[in-house]
């Protein structure tokens, strides 16, 4: 299969702190890679990069064929082949539930609110939130928000989906209903990058996990394998800190 | 009695200074909606990446913030037009440009304030999806801004109206410049200042009562 994502020495930095310090990696079309790695390790602006949220300093990333640098290069229609999930849901809560989806395909895809509503429902019935399209945000729970956050970054049909610790700003119990929509996307063939502790989710969906550490990757591999079996001590000493 | 109220300098003041409450109200008005787009476009200015333009607004707001209103209008009226157009502009038209100038820089920092207290997040979800910086803003970030600017707004708006009593140096027809005219006849200071208080509380407390209000509405 052809490759969704290709970064090859990608580098970023902030002023004079280089946070990462030139990634390489591909993923593969409907491939899940899991990220993970210690705090303020790189893996938020890792994945910021990946649509141009953060300027890449060096280095060069492609996605879906196409190169984020090249000057020629449509960023905002690239944008929406990206679909991003923040860890805080970032809706507008001056919309309903339903506006927030179909903003992106009226404005950016020039749909007209008609043909919006109608992609847009089906996309709510399958995040589990059919009866809540006229709601503002603000009455929904954590997990609700992030479902319907899910089906925005989806309304805009995108190749690839990047999660950015989807579910630690969830009470527990709210975790699982999030997951099972992921687990669902996966199943479908989405391509995802998802930054998670979700060792479980992980094992069980992820087809590749990448530890990073102070901004390059250390270690990469087979969730189960790289879980049970660490090989550098670096990874090692990070899954038993969080295990 | 009746009569002896009537014919009092509360009631006979009264007739001139409506026509002075009227002029300070169309000043306030008129230079708000005005300073109210300089201010909205000096505010985007600081929040601008482009030096220059980031530049020219903040100097334009330090400069009005850092001056007298009272200065600020006699140099629009006595310097600007009577020395380099050659003519007079119509006071009033000093006023209004006086308060837009005036409230604008105080209203660029209210909307500055405003847009940058939107969550970063907002924006970001706003470019994930496609949008551009500018849909960013129209769609997303200012509907939510403007929210935020009322009770500032509403603030700005009772500063601005007690502001126009100083054009009466310029003899502009407002509510205190009425009862100056009034009082100078018929040297009843106490009843026409007292009236010139109370018609300027007519206004500015429902307003207050009205953001108190609202503030209230919006904290939910
Ligand atoms: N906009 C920024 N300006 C300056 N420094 C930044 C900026 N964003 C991130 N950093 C720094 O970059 C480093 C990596 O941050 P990043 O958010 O990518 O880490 P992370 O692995 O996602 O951490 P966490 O698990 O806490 O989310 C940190 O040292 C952080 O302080
Ligand atoms: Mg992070």
């Amino acid at each position: 299969m052809s490759n969704m994502i290709t970064v090859h020495d990608l580098r970023k930095s902030f002023g004079s702190l280089e946070v990462l310090k030139g990634i390489d990696a591909e993923v593969k079309e409907s491939e899940v890679v899991c990220v993970i790695g210690p705090s303020g390790s790189g893996k938020s602006t890792f994945l910021r990069c990946l649509n141009l949220l953060e300027e890449i300093t060096s280095g060069s990333v492609e996605i879906d064929g196409e190169q984020l640098t090249d000057p020629s290069t449509d960023i905002n229609k690239l944008r929406t082949k990206v679909g991003m999930v923040f860890q805080h849901f970032n809706l507008f809560p001056h919309m309903t539930v339903l506006d927030n989806i179909t903003l992106g395909p009226i404005k950016v895809k020039e749909l007209t609110k008609e043909e919006a509503e109608k992609e847009a429902l089906p996309l709510l019935d399958k995040v589990g939130l059919s009866d809540k399209a006229d709601v503002y945000p603000e009455s929904l729970s954590g997990g609700q928000k992030q479902r319907v956050a899910i089906a925005r970054a989806l309304a805009m049909n995108p190749a690839v989906m990047l999660f950015d610790e989807p579910t630690s700003a969830l009470d527990p119990e709210l975790v699982g209903d999030v997951l099972e929509v992921m687990k669902s996307l996966a199943k479908e063939g989405m391509t995802m990058v998802v930054v998670t502790h979700e060792m479980g989710f992980a094992k069980e969906v992820g087809d590749r996990v990448i530890f990073m550490d102070e901004g390059v990757i250390m270690e990469e591999g087979n969730p189960i394998q790289l879980f049970d079996n660490p090989q550098n001590p670096r990874t090692q000493s990070f899954l038993s800190k969080i295990l | 009695m009746l009569d002896a109220i009537l014919q009092s300098h509360y009631i006979q003041s009264l007739p001139s200074l409506m026509v002075g409450l009227g002029m300070t109200l169309f000043i306030t008005i008129i230079g708000l909606i005005l300073g109210f787009v300089l201010g909205a476009f000096a505010g985007l200015g600081r929040l601008s990446k482009n030096k220059w333009i980031n530049g020219i607004c903040s100097v334009y707001v330090e400069v009005v913030r850092g001056t007298p209103i009272l200065a600020q209008v006699l140099f629009i009226y006595m310097v600007v037009s009577e020395q380099y157009l050659g003519f007079n502009i119509d006071k009033v038209i000093a006023a209004i440009l006086a308060i837009t100038i005036n409230a604008g820089a105080y209203i660029a920092e209210i909307v500055r304030g405003a847009v940058h207290s939107i969550d970063k997040g907002q924006h970001e979800a706003g470019r994930t999806i496609g949008l551009t910086q500018n849909q960013t803003m129209r769609y997303i970030i200012w509907p939510q801004a403007i929210k935020r600017m009322i009770p500032p707004l509403g603030n700005q708006f009772i500063i601005s109206l007690k502001d126009t009593s100083l054009f009466s140096v310029i003899a502009v027809g407002e509510l205190l410049y009425m009862g100056r005219q009034y009082y100078n006849v018929t040297f009843a200071y106490f009843e026409t200042l007292l009236m010139v208080c109370l018609l300027y509380l007519a206004i500015t407390i429902p307003t207050s009562l009205i953001l108190r209000r609202i503030e209230r509405k919006l904290d939910v």
